[in-house]
């Protein structure tokens, strides 16, 4: 996020789009939800499902699925055409300005509304509201990122925000919520292919070099690395050998999953280190038991930056260990010996090769956590980037236009899906389904419909059937929802018995490398 | 600024900013006037009026958490009036439920009796669940009251116990409406509400229907709100006392929100998880960060490193497998280059377990091939 959760309560506008923030983010939401309903703030919400914070929106977008950035363009052209954008942020902090110009020109209100569904009053009055509010603040989370166009609905929405000037002071700010724990945290310390901690480029000889002496080796590579999308098909065509798959379980999260398991078992070795026997973890060589946050010290990094301390309450069980010590074992014992006293000692490193870690130490965030860039000691934290300049200089608009879902509707596959998260299951439920109390809440996948679709189809609450894609076919129950969309389905993925993956399209988005989990056709058919 | 303006309370003059109730300005002078409605965030209502005060030339005592300071104010927080006004809400407030706390007075068969139907009641033969832990119980001690003034009631209405999460336990309930508050005006879930009037006055979900079957999300605010016994997460309901645990501040493990936690630990158990008032989530939790931490004590997690043969799973040692993966990791690199290896990564790990991930899969197998599944 460029600004912080509590940051957004002072927000006089919220737009929401692709986020069921009460469900995924609960906490955040009530920020959410406190801002519309005590200090008048206005709610916009784009969302093609009847969520629950419609309910305290002013504004509810309803676009078809997979059509971001054509809703986002006719906003940008609203607002150029009423002459509501701030022109002393386009002219001192922005570049790019013409392009983006002459892009939207054709994103009228009615030429927009015959993509999205959105009525073109509709999408003018929320323009408006959004471009005229002292502050605006944008959330967004997966269902903006999950599809083949994912990074260019991110830009879409920056646009948005620079148009506006809704950015780098409190109340404003694009803010991508983070689904997991330390999905920050992950990408900060460089767990991505293309870069070391802090973002810094692996292809860039100075930082290579600043690395290899840090850690005293030679030969490190510059070339950037494969995506975890780009990982399975080349360990299914034999050019993967090895994988060492650290907390994930790819066999129930990625999309396509009867793919991913024919391509793990193509690997010659596969190491799965986690806290459970997952899916995942059964299909490996070797299983290595990890320690779970509980019994860890450590920290963690939020969806606001905010580096936050993990302490360890209880011992692990039996001869499971921080998942640390584990790799720097393997390490040790390949010939390059990897010694840290305790995850303290791994913090101070990583201070001194991250520069936007430099001046974060546990002594300074035991009370309280600080946001980074944090580069020195004396440095207070950054609740609120870019305020007076981006990290490239100026902001760069991107004219960009829409472009469709990777797959569409047919007679043969005549319903889209959607996939999503519930309140009470988290990710592929490996912590989660521990719980009887939660699984009692929800036990099971099944299929929200809309009761338009449901009686076109002859089909009941609680009927069960077989949701057919493509790439494959599952069992699940119907409920029928007031949240549904007429002519989509909706599936929590959390489940490995009728999990939604098996129909999920793995197109991906080619810089993000997500897969489209948003959209995909299916046909449904009662169960025999 | 404004200009500081003061007042006389308990015969000091402390200085206030306009707009301060009395209550605010006894805190910031450490004064302590208790009190039991009152929830940081919400708007007073003056409700349980435990922290009634006097104030010079007022014809009544005045709640402090809804009076606004007034320069020259004369205030007495702890007067003989105040005490006696206090003495008799908590008496009242003790009597009309099952507070089977030791508070309650020992005259010995009137003892026996309450407790008897309390346990008749409650379905247990101990003391109330939050002994220990119950802000009205510490006032009652505070005061030196006891409930035995005013003859037990039979409850009014039943034990709800039918959801998996919280136990309502509407008898033990002083209606001091923190919970609906919680509920209303910090997570906004507008899921319960005062209901019925008068001496049946109860704390209901839409329709007085379950919890289970109303808009509660269970979130538990209301559960963390509540200053009795009245509400209690399920799971530890009597098995678990305060003074049995130990809290452990630390992160939740689940969204990226981060919220801040108390992890209440007994026999090396996570039996209970508690919102930490401190940003980012000032004491407020969701169902998954409060109640799903049974997968930390789970009996399936894993407790020894596993090597695959002829396809089943046997124990080995940490030796064993770390050197299994070592030769192998080492052989694929120095036959086929790291560039045909892989290392996924995990965004749930600590900041420190995905700088050594990443470390090793560099500086050791010699790629870039490395990500996580943060995207999905
Ligand atoms: S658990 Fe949360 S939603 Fe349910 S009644 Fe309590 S505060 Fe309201
Ligand atoms: S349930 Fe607890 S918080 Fe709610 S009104 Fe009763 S005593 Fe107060
Ligand atoms: S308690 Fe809920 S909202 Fe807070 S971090 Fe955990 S999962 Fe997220």
């Amino acid at each position: 996020m460029t600004n912080t959760i509590a940051d957004i309560e002072t927000a006089d506008v919220i737009l929401i789009t692709g986020s069921n923030t009460t469900e995924n983010h609960p906490v955040l939401s009530a920020f959410v939800k406190r801002a519309a309903k005590f200090r008048g703030a206005k709610l916009i919400v784009v969302d093609p499902r009847r969520i629950k914070l419609t309910e305290f929106a002013t504004h509810w977008l309803r676009p078809n699925l997979g059509t971001d950035v054509a809703w986002i363009n006719g906003m940008l052209h609203v607002i150029l055409k009423e002459k509501m954008q701030n022109a002393e942020f386009i002219k001192n902090r922005t570049e790019g300005f013409d392009a983006l110009q002459k892009v939207v020109e054709k994103y009228t209100p009615e030429f927009v509304e015959g993509i999205t569904g959105i009525p073109a009053e509709s999408l003018v009055a929320a323009a408006k509201l959004f471009a005229g509010a002292r502050t605006g603040s944008i959330l967004y989370c997966m269902g903006i990122t999950q599809h083949i166009s994912g990074t260019d609905n991110v830009k879409s929405l920056a646009n948005l925000a620079m148009l506006t000037g809704h950015l780098g002071k409190a109340g404003t700010g694009v803010n991508p919520l983070r689904g997991q724990n330390n999905v920050q945290g992950a990408c900060d310390m460089g767990g991505l292919p293309n870069v070391y901690t802090a973002y810094q480029p692996v292809a860039d000889l100075a930082i290579a070099k600043k690395m290899e002496d840090a850690w005293g080796v030679t030969g490190l590579s510059t070339k950037i690395g494969l995506k975890a999308t780009e990982m399975i098909p080349k360990a299914h065509s034999g050019e993967l050998k090895a994988l060492y798959i650290i907390g994930e379980n790819p066999l129930v999260s990625d999309a396509d999953l009867g793919h991913v398991q024919k391509s793990l078992k193509h690997l010659d070795f596969l190491v799965v280190q986690d806290i459970f026997l997952t899916e995942t973890a059964q299909m490996a060589d070797v299983v290595l038991p990890s320690a779970c946050f509980a019994e860890k010290e450590g920290t963690f990094s939020n969806t606001e930056r905010r580096v936050q301390r993990v302490r360890r309450a209880v011992s692990p069980p039996g001869q499971s260990k921080d998942d640390w010590w584990i790799t720097a074992e393997i390490a040790t014992h390949m010939g390059y010996p990897m010694k840290y006293e305790s995850s303290q000692a791994i913090f101070e490193e990583i201070a001194k090769v991250t520069p936007s870690y430099g001046g974060i130490t546990y002594a300074r965030i035991e009370g309280v956590g600080l946001h980074w860039p944090c580069p020195t000691q004396e440095h207070p934290g950054t609740p609120i980037l870019h305020g007076q300049q981006f990290t490239r200089g100026k902001g760069l608009f991107h004219a960009i236009e829409w472009i469709p879902p990777a797959e569409q509707v047919d007679d043969e596959y005549p319903l889209f899906l959607t996939t999503g998260r519930l309140l009470y299951q988290y990710h592929t439920g490996t912590m989660t389904m521990k719980s009887a109390d939660l699984n009692e809440r929800a036990p099971e996948s099944f299929a929200e419909l809309s009761s338009t679709d449901a009686r076109k189809y002859g089909l009941r609450d609680g009927d069960q059937i077989t949701v057919a894609s493509r790439r494959g076919a599952i069992k699940v129950k119907v409920k029928i929802l007031p949240k549904a969309v007429d002519g989509t389905l909706f599936i929590p993925f959390h489940f490995a018995q009728g999990a939604a993956n098996v129909l999920t399209n793995a197109a991906l988005d080619p810089i993000s490398g997500i897969p489209e989990f948003k959209v995909c056709a299916v046909k449904i058919n009662k169960a025999a | 600024m404004n200009a500081q303006q003061t007042l006389v309370m308990n015969g000091r003059e402390l200085s206030f900013e306009n707009g301060q109730t009395l209550l605010e300005v006894a805190r910031r002078h450490h004064i302590d006037i208790p009190t039991l409605c009152h929830l940081k965030g919400t708007m007073p209502t003056g409700s349980c009026r435990i922290c009634v005060v006097e104030v010079e030339g007022a014809q009544t005592l005045l709640a402090a958490c809804a009076t606004r300071a007034v320069a020259g104010m004369k205030v007495q927080t702890e007067s003989a009036e105040v005490v006696k006004a206090r003495r008799m809400i908590l008496q009242l407030m003790l009597s009309s439920g099952n507070h089977n706390c030791a508070i309650r007075g020992s005259n010995d068969q009137e003892w026996t009796d309450f407790q008897l139907k309390v346990h008749g009641e409650d379905g247990s033969a101990e003391l109330c669940p939050v002994w220990g832990d119950c802000r009205l119980q510490d006032l009652a001690y505070r005061y030196q009251v006891s409930g035995q003034h005013f003859a037990a009631t039979p409850a009014r209405y039943p034990i709800e116990d039918v959801n998996p999460f919280i136990v309502r336990d509407f008898s033990r309930c002083i209606q001091c409406g923190r919970c609906v508050q919680a509920c209303n005006e910090v997570q906004v879930n507008n899921a319960i509400q005062f209901g019925y009037r008068g001496v049946e006055t109860k704390i209901i979900a839409a329709g007085d229907r379950p919890l289970k079957d109303s808009d509660c999300v269970f979130c538990g605010e209301c559960v963390q709100a509540c200053p009795v016994g009245a509400l209690v997460e399920k799971d530890g309901r009597y098995s678990v006392r305060p003074w049995e645990t130990q809290k452990v501040r630390t992160t939740c493990s689940y969204c990226g929100v981060g919220c801040q936690i108390y992890l209440h630990v007994k026999d090396n158990q996570v039996v209970k998880v508690t919102g930490a008032d401190l940003p980012p989530n000032n004491g407020s939790l969701c169902v998954k960060g409060r109640f799903g931490y049974h997968f930390i004590g789970s009996p399936e997690r894993l407790t020894d490193p596993l090597i695959k043969e002829n396809g089943t799973f046997r124990k080995a040692s940490w030796d064993e497998a770390l050197n299994l993966v070592a030769k192998r990791f080492k052989e694929i690199r120095d036959t086929h280059g790291g560039d045909r290896m892989g290392v996924l990564t995990s965004a749930r790990m600590t900041n420190e377990d995905n700088y050594v991930a990443q470390k090793f899969t560099r500086a050791v197998l010699k790629t870039n091939n490395i990500d996580h599944c943060a995207r999905l």
